[in-house]
């Protein structure tokens, strides 16, 4: 196994600087260091002057990819693409272009992220499997076809509108929570209550859907039948048979957004007004810093990487008959 | 049935919960505030993007100044009160003294032609403090307590509060003159050092020294920058120092108010240029440090900035004396009494506009602006005018209203062969008749009535209400696009613009020598609303003129203006001072945005030679009569040449909860926190009131999920009894 994921992890390397590379290439192309220096230094009385030691004090005054006035590697290597991008692989990810240290922002911003998505996610899990598995044992049935319908429905709902309806109830006209911030510690569960109620609720008909399509699959299996044939009852043919067999797909879906979710949520973040990382990226994107822009999507990449390797490595613990080589 | 009752038991004794809750719980639930600060004297505000810079020789913006300005004491400050804006002394003793000199050094008349430099004197009020802040903590040597040698050392903190030792001294001349070094420095990239350098003297030569000395440094390496020469400053002694500038340039006086010319201590630049503090985002850009009435407690600007009331702070006290009419308002009662009144004032990170405005109705910020989302709910436009609607009245909100001093405007760039100011004569003449009756038909009431909820006033001149050479009634109209009508300024009529249009050579819209239709183009940000695009087209429509849009993003958009590829653009500027010279430099020639390489504030490139004649001289002229005479000519010139199609001066709304006092709007200083108090138990009181918790709708969910649970509990247990075949009662046999 040791192999396998050393091999894994080789792989992973070009498909950093892929990711790296692209998006180095999409953020220059609709943004100079010029522009973005304009951006930092504001409107008024922006001098050339100022603009150039801008882009001098952040290494953004040498040729993007290639030097020309350089000979050798060097025509490389002094260019702003290596040296923005070299340092990330060392997890160094140096300053914002405001001039903020981004590890130490991330080191900060991960936090309430994570404080967000982790109960989202095993709340989120464990709601969906629960109401699938009901939906299951009344297979076939009115009510099986009520749910679906109803999963439908939560589906094709847009997830703003489940925030803005969220908010206006919840907060505004029965005041039974704060429409929106974060206070850290003991406060903080007021502020989480309503978006990880609205992130499970949006996420239920979706999740529902695909656990019940792959329970009714492992339900339909001999084995079951032959527990039911033997009088087992049925909440523990659910339970102690469909539930652990069904899992190994669902593995695929949930372990490799695992690492990712201290990265946050754009939209959630947005809204309730939570210092994560899903909204530091879209704040990054809207002030232009390419600083923060690719080290977040670096290190996206990474986590995605990670997490796929994760996946990878937990078939093998759920299902004796893989074996990684 | 005996789990059906269990579940039963369980529902109720959670619904009781809920119920004891609601009824024993005194605080609401909605509070976003902490609990523990609940009946103090705290305001509450917020801030919707994170500020980029604190440090008082770069930050420009004032979402950044609200902040700073209550910590950084600059020379000067504005009266709160008094209107037109009056400057008085902040840490000073009196205003500063300016001796004007020749080149020799001889003292010289204000009007002497001989006049080389304007020596500017300050002394400061003694006994004046700075904040508790560890770059002031001393060990038992009196040496700095906090020495780092590497990165490594920083690593125990993460924030200024994790330095547990702080200490304070009292303000010195030489901190005022650090500050100004630092300006020059141009490593700093303050936005005004290119300004300045031309006015102070020896800033060019100090900027090219500091500039070498850097070079020589190492990394985190710190750099006194008292050891370069600056001829231009001095400190005369612990509490005077003098600054010279060439020539004379009145509204350095104005600047003076500006916390780009506030104290720092030098020991605060030592102490911020530690090796690894930077790497923690432990920077002067993050951490102020001054003498104003509050410091900086907490700066997460993702989340919160709080400022507390500085313990050293100085004796000041609240105005005695105003403008007609606050005595009325209740503005004086506090006259003479000691500054500040609110203990802190808590900033909370609100991008949405919809959140905080239901937290301002629900009483959690204690003051807000009105969007335009929520205009119809806050004001009621009536027959009298425009006031707060009876939901706000009711609520006791009260309303500030001011016109800011900042211009918006419709501009042409003169640069360009269609509408600007290029060709003969002729040609001239002919462009400047296009742009004359482009600017009747350009309807900016009916603008601001649409777009703006009647929130701004139409411009006469760049110049805005409550500015020196701003004039009222008649003879302050712009007479090419108003006449005066019955007591008030009507539009010109289509006729006379398309009058005006056939002298242009475009009859009913057409090239008269082509018959090709007149496209004019808009560059624009972005694709912008449709009905604000519809509402344009239809006033070019008026003389059969196309509107064009060419919509880029603001890069785009720039590096247009910058070229002077634009043909006509929309664009806006918020005075730095409350003077004339900062508005009509806006049209000032050497000003062109393409002719200054994108560093000027002339957007429409105008440049009239009689104009930048009459602006150098206007420039260093007092108010007086003599000025007015010459701003009166170089607005004439300004209607005659019509580089602006339209203008608007907008307007700010305020409301303020019932529990807020002494609130008056101050369009140009933001350091006026300290003169705002509240009620903070009336403030409990109303927010019990207006949040009590209704609980019925999580009784009613508990309820569904019964409803529902109950059936499917019910079919699960049926389904557990049946039989997979019928029993035969007759057979006997299953």
């Amino acid at each position: 196994m040791l192999a396998y994921i050393i091999r894994r992890l080789g792989y992973a390397i070009p498909i950093l600087i892929g990711v790296n590379l692209l998006t180095f290439a999409l953020f220059f192309v609709v943004n100079t260091p010029d522009q973005m220096a304009q951006v930092q230094l504001g409107d008024k009385h922006v001098t050339a002057e100022a603009i150039q030691e801008w882009k001098a004090q952040r290494g953004y005054d040498k040729p993007l990819l290639l030097n020309s006035e350089e000979v050798g590697l060097s025509a490389m290597t002094n260019t702003i693409f290596y040296e923005k991008s070299l340092r990330l692989f060392a997890l160094d990810f140096g300053k914002s272009d405001a001039g903020r240290s981004i590890a130490a922002d991330i080191e900060q911003r991960m936090w309430p992220s994570l404080a967000v998505a982790l109960p989202t996610f095993v709340v989120g899990i464990s709601v969906n499997i629960a109401f699938a598995l009901f939906i299951v044992m009344f297979r076939a049935s009115i009510f099986d076809t009520s749910a679906m319908i109803l999963c439908v429905v939560l589906m094709s709902i847009s997830g703003v509108f489940y925030v803005i309806a969220g908010q206006f109830f919840f907060a505004k006209e029965w005041n039974l929570v704060p429409i929106s911030g974060y206070l850290s510690g003991a406060d903080a569960w007021r502020f989480l209550i309503l978006p990880v109620i609205i992130g499970v609720i949006s996420g239920i008909g979706g999740g529902t859907r695909l656990y019940r399509t792959l329970f009714l699959e492992e339900a339909s299996k001999d084995y079951v039948r032959t527990a039911r044939a033997k009088g087992v009852p049925e909440l523990t043919v659910l339970f102690r048979h469909i539930l652990p067999n069904g899992l190994i797909p669902i593995l695929t879906s949930v372990v490799v957004v695992i690492p990712s979710l201290f990265m946050g949520s754009l939209l959630v973040e947005s809204f309730f007004g939570i210092p994560g990382l899903g909204s530091y990226t879209l704040d990054a994107i809207q002030a232009q810093d390419f600083a923060i822009v690719r080290s977040m999507v670096f290190l996206g990449s990474v986590l995605y990487i990670i997490g796929l390797l994760l996946t990878d490595i937990s078939y093998t613990l759920v299902d004796p008959r893989v074996r990684l080589s | 049935m005996g789990i059906t009752g269990k579940s039963l038991i369980a529902m109720t004794m959670a619904l009781t919960f809920v119920l004891n809750l609601s009824a024993c719980s005194d605080k609401a639930w909605n509070n976003p505030h902490s609990s523990e600060e609940a009946g103090k004297n705290i305001l509450y505000s917020s801030f919707t993007e994170r500020p980029k810079h604190l440090d008082p020789v770069i930050s420009y913006s004032s979402d950044e100044a609200r902040f700073i300005d209550q910590i950084y004491d600059p020379p000067l400050q504005y009266h709160y009160l008094k209107r037109p804006f009056e400057l008085e002394p902040n840490t000073l003793v009196a205003l500063p003294t300016i001796v004007y000199r020749n080149a020799a050094g001889e003292e010289v008349d204000a009007d002497a032609s001989d006049l080389a430099f304007s020596d500017y004197y300050f002394e400061l009020k003694p006994g004046i403090y700075y904040q508790p802040h560890p770059a002031f903590a001393l060990n038992e040597q009196g040496d700095a307590f906090y020495q780092f040698k590497s990165p490594t050392d920083v690593s125990p903190y993460t924030t200024l509060a994790d330095f547990k030792e702080t200490g304070t001294r009292e303000l010195r001349a030489e901190d005022y003159v650090y500050q100004i070094r630092r300006l020059a420095d141009p490593t700093l990239l303050s936005p005004i050092r290119g300004l300045l350098s031309d006015y102070i003297v020896g800033m060019n030569e100090f900027s090219e020294q500091a500039k070498k000395a850097r070079a020589e440094l190492s990394d985190n390496e710190w750099l006194d920058l008292r050891t370069i020469e600056f001829s231009g400053v001095e400190v005369i002694d612990q509490y005077k120092y003098r600054v010279r500038l060439n020539g004379k340039y009145p509204q350095f006086t104005y600047w003076l108010a500006y916390h780009f010319f506030a104290a720092l201590p030098i020991e605060a630049d030592r102490f911020y240029q530690m090796p690894g503090m930077d790497d923690r985002n432990l920077t002067l850009d993050w951490y102020p440090i001054g003498t104003g009435p509050y410091m900086m407690t907490e700066n997460d600007p993702n989340k919160v900035i709080v400022l507390e009331r500085n313990p050293n702070y100085r004796d000041d006290f609240y105005p005695t004396e105003g403008e007609a009419g606050d005595l009325e308002a209740g503005l004086l009662d506090d006259a003479g009494k000691k500054l500040p009144f609110i203990d802190k004032y808590v900033y909370r990170l609100e991008k949405e506009s919809i959140p905080f405005w239901t937290k301002f109705l629900q009483g959690y910020y204690d003051r807000s602006g009105i969007t335009s989302d929520s205009f119809d709910q806050a004001i009621s436009v009536g027959p009298s005018g425009i006031g707060l609607s009876d939901e706000m009245r009711e609520r006791g909100i009260s309303l500030d209203v001011d016109v800011l001093p900042g211009t918006y405007y419709f501009g042409f760039n003169m640069l360009d062969p269609i509408v600007g100011d290029t060709g003969s004569k002729e040609e001239r003449l002919k462009k400047r008749k296009l742009r004359q009756a482009i600017a009747i038909v350009y309807d900016q009431e009916e603008y601001i009535s649409i777009f703006m909820n009647g929130r701004g006033e139409t411009g006469m001149s760049p110049l805005p209400p409550g500015i020196f050479g701003y004039q009222e009634g008649e003879k302050g109209i712009n007479s090419n696009v108003f006449k005066w009508v019955d007591g008030k300024p009507v539009r010109r009529s289509i006729e006379d613009a398309k009058k005006l249009l056939v002298e242009a050579g475009y009859p009913e819209g057409r090239d008269a020598k082509t018959g090709e239709p007149l496209v004019l183009n808009l560059d624009t940000v972005g694709a912008g609303a449709s009905a604000t695009q519809n509402w344009l087209i239809k006033q070019f429509k008026k003389l059969d003129i196309q509107l064009n849009f060419r919509a880029t993003d603001y890069n785009r958009f720039k590096d247009k203006m910058n070229a002077g590829n634009a043909q006509m653009f929309q664009w806006g500027w918020m005075a730095d001072y409350p003077d004339a010279e900062n508005f009509l430099f806006l049209l000032y020639g050497p000003n062109g945005l393409v002719s200054s390489n994108g560093a000027g504030v002339n957007s429409s490139n105008y440049n009239n030679p009689r104009y930048n004649k009459l602006f150098e001289e206007m420039k260093l002229m007092e108010n007086t009569p003599e000025r007015m005479a010459i701003i009166r000519e170089m607005l004439a010139l300004v209607h005659d040449d019509v580089p602006w199609a339209s203008s608007f001066h907008p307007h700010s709304y305020v409301l303020n909860n019932e529990w807020v006092s002494n609130s008056k709007p101050h369009g140009i200083s933001k350091a006026v926190i300290k003169y705002l108090k509240i009620d903070p138990e009336r403030r409990t009181e109303l927010q019990a009131q207006w949040n009590s918790p209704i609980v019925w709708p999580l009784i009613f969910v508990a309820l569904l999920l019964l409803v529902f649970a109950l059936p499917g509990y019910m079919a699960y247990h049926r389904r557990l009894q049946q039989r997979i075949l019928p029993i035969n009662t007759k057979d006997g046999e299953h």
